[in-house]
């Protein structure tokens, strides 16, 4: 992967095209450093993964960027812009969305308005334009159908109108990232988007990672899973104790003493993967079978 | 035995004062059904509304037009001032500050040194003549049976329910668009409605200007039928304001205007047929404990209420289901 990088793999190396550069972005609550990272770039047109134990500061990190919270110090930019500082709404708009580790499904709006929800409708979401159907009805038909694409895509059009809040936990992260696709974004955050998936849904939800990238698009997610990491991550920066300490391919950084040391510790050499056993179980599957497994999930959810 | 008080509790249905009740309710269905925002300072709202259509039209003699104006702006200058120190922090402040705020107005009003203007503790009387000067309906009673109305109320029954109805239209207008899923997404997660590029600080404060306005109105309309009385805009009238709202549904457009009318109903009901025990010496209470006993009946009612029917008679249970 080294046709990401334009140094020599380091923490903090520069990339070839990079989306997202941060520079010496501190956070402190209190005494406590949550976040000190003194330079680290996102390459375009990538996945990377962004690992580390618990309490490294990866979802504090993620919330600086995104704008969901502020910075002591620190600037960085997106595409070329200035972004600290920058509300949160505004960021999404430039085309970096994020989801959350837990998600947040709108559970009293439907499936459908969900979807609506993540693209924007500038005649529709003005209070005096609103009361003029004709203003804002085109264009909601036109989302309509995108969400409706993206729905079949996500396996989630037969949920189309019943409220989130009716949704499965695995399906609820899926309609969380299909949300996030509605305004076509450039980079797309997602916070361990693998978190309390089922198996079957596991293997669907990386496959749609994946073809994220094949449109083009730059994924950056935090994940703990790293049999995840290896299997789609094309870089990984590795965080502990608020900074950046290692940077390189998936096999690289997990050969890397100093991740080992820092990350996997005393437990290298064991399993840190959850879903080895279950891809094997989903790879078995058909289709069909992976639907009416995702199916009876929902059911025995009982709602 | 005088049974005339069925008629006239029923009659409760449609009064002025109902209506007034109904559509401050609709304000407050905008704020907390849909918005989320818990705004526990909906009486601060109609309290500002009544003082300002009650000021401009009998201290500056404004004509009817621009006293409505005036309330209107008054309602949105006060949803700023509420709305800008606390919108951008967690829900529970702002409950606590609109609480707060309508407790002040209702104290203010009543100091000593501004009398001249608010009329003290003794309030404002004749602020409608403006608008009753504006009444088509020739003098004379009409109705039915015992149920009769003078000109001026019909007028302003008139007004009120047209002023009720164009409320729910504005409303449902605005919810079935993308506006109203944006302040639907609010309600159920501020912070991932953010996340998809919406300003939520604005959306909030445009909902929250919305129902302190339809507050403020209903507080002109409130003090069309009486004087203005600083004391009816105590934390009660919020709660009552709550009841016909969980009474109708939280979250429905025409649930204020059932719950307002249930709400009235009951409690002229049940004043009557306290009065008919009373004087039977039926029941072992005197006739000053029957007003405080109608409002336990009301508490009461609601307590079942929200056991057996959470989301109102109009709201859908599958709502409350997947309340978080």
């Amino acid at each position: 992967m080294s046709e990401l990088i334009a140094g020599e793999p380091a923490p903090g190396v520069a990339k070839r095209d990079p989306i997202l550069v941060a520079d010496h972005v501190t956070r402190r609550f209190g005494g406590l450093t949550a976040v000190d990272v003194e330079h680290v770039e996102i390459p375009a047109h990538a996945i990377t993964a962004l690992i580390g134990p618990n309490g490294a500061g990866k979802t504090t990190f993620f919330n600086l960027l995104t704008g969901f919270d502020k910075p002591n110090t620190g600037h960085w930019t997106f595409r070329g812009e200035q972004l600290a500082g920058v509300p949160a709404f505004r960021v999404a708009r430039r085309g970096m969305v994020r989801t959350f580790q837990l998600t947040k499904a709108l559970a009293l709006l439907s499936v459908i308005d969900n979807m609506l929800l993540g693209a924007s409708n500038r005649a529709g979401e003005n209070f005096f334009a609103a009361l003029v159907p004709a203003a804002w009805r085109a264009r909601d038909a036109q989302l309509t159908e995108k969400a409706d694409e993206l729905l079949r895509k996500f396996r989630l059009d037969t949920k189309r109108d019943d409220y989130a809040g009716s949704l499965s936990g695995g399906q609820r992260k899926l309609l969380e990232m299909a949300r996030a696709l509605m305004s076509d974004p450039a980079l797309v955050m997602l916070d361990e988007p693998m978190a309390g998936v089922n198996p079957a849904l596991t293997q669907s939800l990386l496959r749609h990672i994946l073809e994220l990238k094949e449109q083009g698009m730059t994924v950056l997610f935090v994940e703990h899973d790293m049999h995840v990491v290896r299997e789609i991550a094309d870089w990984v920066v590795v965080m502990a104790e608020g900074s950046v300490v290692a940077e390189g391919s998936p096999e690289t950084v997990m050969s890397d003493p100093a991740v080992i040391d820092a990350y996997l510790g005393a437990h290298h050499g064991t399993d840190l993967g959850t879903v080895r056993g279950r891809l094997e179980v989903a790879e078995g599957m058909e289709s069909e079978l992976v639907r009416s497994e995702v199916e009876g999930e929902a059911a025995g959810d009982g709602r | 035995m005088n049974w005339n008080f069925i008629p006239l509790a029923l009659g409760e249905a449609i009064s002025p004062t109902t209506a007034a009740y109904a559509l401050a309710t609709i304000g407050l269905v905008v704020h907390f059904g849909f918005t989320g925002l818990v705004n526990f300072g909906q009486a601060g709202f109609m309290a500002v509304g009544g003082y300002a259509f009650a000021i401009t039209t009998l201290k500056l003699d404004w004509p009817f037009p621009f006293a409505v104006l005036a309330t209107i702006v008054a309602s949105v200058l006060f949803a700023f001032v509420l709305g800008i120190p606390t919108l951008r922090l967690r829900a529970d402040y702002l409950s606590i500050v609109t609480i707060a705020a309508a407790e002040i107005i209702r104290l203010s009003v009543k100091t000593a040194e501004i009398y001249d203007v608010t009329g003290g503790s003794t309030g404002l009387n004749g602020a409608a003549d403006t608008f009753q000067a504006l009444n088509p309906i020739p003098p004379g009673n009409y109705g039915i049976g015992v149920l009769r109305f003078t000109a001026p109320d019909l007028w302003t029954m008139i007004v009120g329910w047209a002023l009720v109805l164009l409320a729910c239209l504005l409303v449902w207008a605005l919810m079935r668009s993308p506006w109203g899923r944006i302040v639907k997404g609010i309600r159920e997660d501020e912070d991932a409605v953010r996340a998809l590029g919406k300003n939520v600080f604005s959306y909030k404060m445009q909902a929250l200007v919305l129902g302190g306005v339809l507050g403020g109105l209903a507080g002109a309309l409130f003090i069309l039928p009486r004087s203005l009385q600083p004391d009816n805009y105590g934390t009660q009238l919020t709660f009552f304001l709550y009841t016909i709202m969980l009474l109708g549904g939280a979250t429905t457009i025409f649930g204020p205007l059932l719950g307002s009318a249930i709400f009235w109903v009951v409690l002229s009901l049940s004043d009557g047929l306290l009065t008919l025990g009373v004087d039977a010496h039926v029941l072992p209470i005197s006739s000053t404990q029957q007003g405080p006993i109608r409002f336990i009946i009301v508490g009461f009612a609601l307590m079942l209420l929200v056991i057996f029917r959470p989301q109102g008679i109009l709201g859908k249970r599958i709502e409350v289901f997947f309340r978080a």
